[in-house]
């Protein structure tokens, strides 16, 4: 009598592949479709470019300045990220490493300071520190978490049992790391460092600061001075072009991490390997990344808030009433962002989910896209769009809206199908043989299931824009100054004690909701 | 009186036929299961009768109520039914107590209607109440499940596979529990499942669903007993067959002249022995000899298979024995059968008669 047949799989995936309702389907594709505007927009206008004419502005020394500038950096920054990345990931999950949990937390909030604030801290203490060693410094510190987290989260997933085995197969400590655990982190480490270069390509805020010249700083330029057409839609397009290519290559590298465990059951820890001698070393390397990523930021905003403005090289104070000006538009343009963001996303969320077919996994790769969009370059796009087809959109709220929906739908898509997944259909199904209508089901089961995920999602994408420099830059109404262009702005003429307020706000802001998010995702999930 | 009724019921997927004119009636306060391999089309029965998919053609009735035909197609919440998935899907952010009330009326809910009760019913303690389903096992999930789902007094209750994610010592006991619990409630219940002894220990009937089709329903001892074909047989069970000759109710073959069940054919015939019917003696008594190749021991019982060394052609056989007669390989034997035997066409494989 065999127990072992499985069944239901099969007819389950049969079943699931259902049409979805056409208005949800519509739906849906709002987000999408917004996000290939910018993009398919960005490329069109440098494929109007003449041929000969395109290879001209090519081959400009400029535009060979601005490529060893930017790949240089990227390069730089990407290896910096992932040493100090993976070796802090290792310290923390792998070693007896004295209050391993807080020095991991502290290696990943630097994530909550942008650049732009921290290259605003070293620029105040050291206005030497600029051009390429300054903006090494600044995106590194800011950008390696996005290394450690993942390497941190794949040496924890790591079943013990591997590197036991590989020992007893007559492994050392040392072979053992490099032949089984380092294999297994790869996807980790590629994908977090494909991140890091994605992210040093879209900066603008901190290379504008630091006077280090990139294609998004050289893109602003061309834009204020009076927004040189072909030239500066092929340079946009180059820059576009390299983004993409980042996040193809990220997902490729996410796509082959085909190492999860397979199999449920509770899994040991791995054993934690006692430092010895290298424990002093440990702690002063993790206290000297904690200074330079958290220190000198939040210090050297706290030093300017005590400062009078004439200390600045720039005297200038802050206004009381411009202060909560900024900090009222950046709450309004946070909260509605973010809410436009989430309901562009739940649709298109809910039919990945629930209605998986290769035109709907289209619609989710398209979403995905504008991750490789930058921000400057969606912003100019949007610029270039309403003064031709739209001219009432420009400069408006809307359109900055708008804007934030296309940079951080990714962002909002991937938070709402982790809280869609929540749901799984057989809990409406449960609902519905209980006697209740999909309204019911929908405001007793999917509601309660996803709403803290929806949260989430929703505060992830307000802590994004409330730290966003360059689209609010470009795309805010005349007149309407946010917290982040506050910064920018007094930064910018070295007004470095005007600066602090807004960005003590706006840091505050961000760490909160970054607690408040960590401390969601440490709480106990459901299970079912 | 006939509580469920299908007839003539059609689904296809994508224009494969899952479900071909299956035809089933099942009585008012009996437990049918529906057993079948996987793929075969049970759960998409299942999920039929749920209202969860549209039959393509054909017509179902519950409590004489048609909630699935060529123009009714009766959403689930409107059929009273309760239903109870493979893995019990309790509602994570809810309690016990407030799963199981779920599906009433909120006035109901308020006073926690019947939670005790309802508990005790499916043999848990009342202080499970107030529990998170996370902090249950899942043997008790299911249990809580099926709680929930006779709460609203269902007219029928629908069970997909609700032991398979369950181990074995824990599906055993919690087959027991629901078994238990529905016959109390007297409730009218149908369990979708692949497993042969939980479809013969549980229901009050047994459908056989092969290929989308309703091959045979019987109560499980004529299921066991006279399958209707080959197939059959060794779906439900372990099955020796040998070829024999059939004439006046019995049936000759290599173990001698057996009593065949009654109405049986004459002439050239498969003969299906229950390996538990083969009784083993020592050479010194009458009967087949044949030696021990082989013993697989599972404790309380043991799989032996046995070379029959009189016949022409070496055939073996396997019988099944407690576990404390189980014999050494290699040791001399003689087999009987005891009881009587069925006797297939050899042609078509169904049962004559």
């Amino acid at each position: 009598m065999t127990e072992a047949v499985a069944s239901g799989p099969a007819s389950r995936q049969r079943a699931s592949r259902r049409q979805p309702p056409a208005a949800l389907l519509v739906l849906a594709l709002i987000g999408p479709l917004i996000v290939l505007l910018p993009l398919a927009f960005t490329l069109f206008e440098a494929a109007r470019v003449d041929g000969a004419e395109a290879v001209e502005l090519l081959a400009r020394p400029l535009v060979g300045e601005l490529l060893v500038n930017t790949i240089g950096l990227v390069l730089a920054a990407t290896v910096a990220a992932a040493t100090i990345g993976t070796a802090a990931a290792w310290l923390v999950e792998r070693t007896d490493l004295p209050g391993y949990r807080a020095w991991g937390v502290l290696a990943a909030v630097p994530l909550a300071v942008p650049p732009f604030v921290s290259s605003y801290a070293w620029v105040s203490l050291s206005p030497g520190l600029q051009d390429f060693a300054g903006a090494w410094l600044v995106v590194t510190c800011s950008y390696y978490p996005l290394v450690y987290l993942p390497v941190a989260a794949a040496l924890r997933g790591l079943d013990p049992a591997l590197e036991e085995t590989a020992r007893s197969l007559g492994c050392g400590s040392c072979a053992c790391f490099r032949s089984v655990v380092l294999p297994q982190l790869r996807p980790a480490l590629l994908g977090g460092m494909l991140l890091v270069a994605l992210n040093v390509l879209v900066e603008f805020g901190a290379f504008a600061l630091l006077r280090f010249r990139t294609f998004t700083t050289e893109l602003y330029a061309e834009y204020r001075t009076g927004f040189d057409g072909p030239g500066a839609s092929l340079l946009a397009a180059v820059l576009l072009l390299l983004c993409l290519a980042c996040l193809f290559a990220e997902v490729k590298v996410r796509g082959g991490a085909g190492y999860a465990r397979l199999g449920r059951g509770v899994r040991r820890r791995a054993a934690r390997l006692k430092l010895g001698l290298t424990t002093l070393p440990a702690l002063a390397g993790f206290a000297a990344l904690a200074m330079t990523t958290l220190g000198v930021p939040l210090g050297m905003i706290a030093y300017w808030l005590t400062q009078h403005g004439a200390a600045a090289i720039s005297p200038a104070e802050a206004s009381v009433s411009l202060l909560i000006d900024a900090t009222i538009s950046s709450l309004w343009l946070g909260l509605s962002g973010a809410a436009v963001t989430v309901a562009l996303a739940l649709p298109l969320g809910f039919v990945a989910v629930r209605y998986q077919s290769r035109f709907v996994t289209l619609l989710e790769r398209m979403a995905y896209l504008a991750q490789g969009v930058p921000g400057i370059v969606v912003a100019l796009a949007l610029i270039s769009l309403t003064i031709r087809a739209a001219y009432p959109l420009y400069q408006t709220t809307p359109l900055l809206i708008a804007a934030y929906a296309i940079v951080f739908l990714p962002l909002a898509l991937v938070s709402v199908r982790a809280a869609l997944s929540q749901a799984q259909r057989g809990l409406e199904e449960a609902g519905r043989s209980l006697g209740l209508g999909w309204a019911a089901v929908a405001w007793r089961v999917l509601l309660p299931l996803i709403g803290p995920g929806l949260g989430a999602a929703a505060a992830l994408v307000f802590v994004s824009i409330v730290t966003e420099l360059t689209a609010t830059l470009l795309l805010a109404p005349i007149g309407t100054q946010t917290l982040a262009t506050q910064v920018w702005a007094d930064t910018s003429t070295l007004a470095f004690a005007a600066a602090a307020p807004y960005a003590a706000l706006m840091m505050a802001l961000s760490l909160l909701s970054t607690w408040l998010l960590a401390r969601r995702f440490a709480a106990t999930r459901f299970v079912s | 009186m006939t509580h469920l009724l299908i007839k003539e019921l059609d689904k296809r997927f994508l224009g494969d036929p899952v479900l071909r004119g299956v035809d089933l009636a099942v009585r008012s306060g009996e437990l049918v299961a529906i057993l079948g391999a996987s793929g075969s089309g049970k759960t998409t029965l299942l999920r039929l009768i749920c209202g969860f998919e549209r039959a393509d053609d054909g017509t179902i009735a519950i409590d004489g109520r048609i909630v699935a035909g060529p123009q009714t197609h009766l959403p689930p919440e409107q059929r009273e039914i309760g239903y109870v998935a493979q893995e019990g899907a309790l509602f994570p952010h809810l309690s016990v107590a407030d799963n199981i009330v779920f599906g009433l009326p909120r006035r109901l809910r308020r006073a926690r209607f019947r939670v005790t009760e309802l508990l005790e019913l499916v043999g848990l303690p009342a202080s499970f109440a107030e529990r998170p389903p996370q902090a249950l096992s899942g043997g008790e999930q299911q249990r809580v499940a099926l709680a929930r789902a006779l709460a609203p007094s269902p007219k029928l209750v629908l069970l997909d596979e609700p032991f398979s994610a369950l181990d074995a010592a824990l599906r055993i006991e919690t087959r027991a529990a629901v078994a238990a619990a529905l016959a109390a409630t007297g409730a009218t219940a149908v369990l979708v499942t692949h497993d042969q002894a939980e479809a013969l220990s549980m229901g009050n009937a047994v459908a056989v669903l092969r290929d989308g089709r309703l091959v045979q329903v019987a109560d499980p001892v004529t299921l066991y007993r006279r399958p209707h074909d080959v197939g059959v047989a060794r779906f439900v069970g372990e099955a020796v067959l040998l070829p024999g000759v059939a004439a006046s109710g019995y049936v000759t073959c290599t173990f001698g002249r057996l009593r065949l069940s009654p109405g049986a054919p004459e002439g050239p015939v498969e003969v299906l022995v229950r390996p538990e019917q083969i009784r083993l003696g020592s050479i010194a008594q009458a009967g087949v000899a044949a030696r021990v190749c082989g013993v697989t021991f599972y404790g309380h019982d043991a799989s032996v298979s046995l070379l029959l060394t009189g016949e022409d052609q070496p055939r073996t056989v396997t019988a099944r024995l407690a576990g404390h007669a189980s014999p050494e390989p290699g040791t001399e034997v003689t087999l009987t059968v005891s009881g009587d035997v069925v006797a297939f066409s050899p042609d078509s494989g169904r049962r004559c008669g």
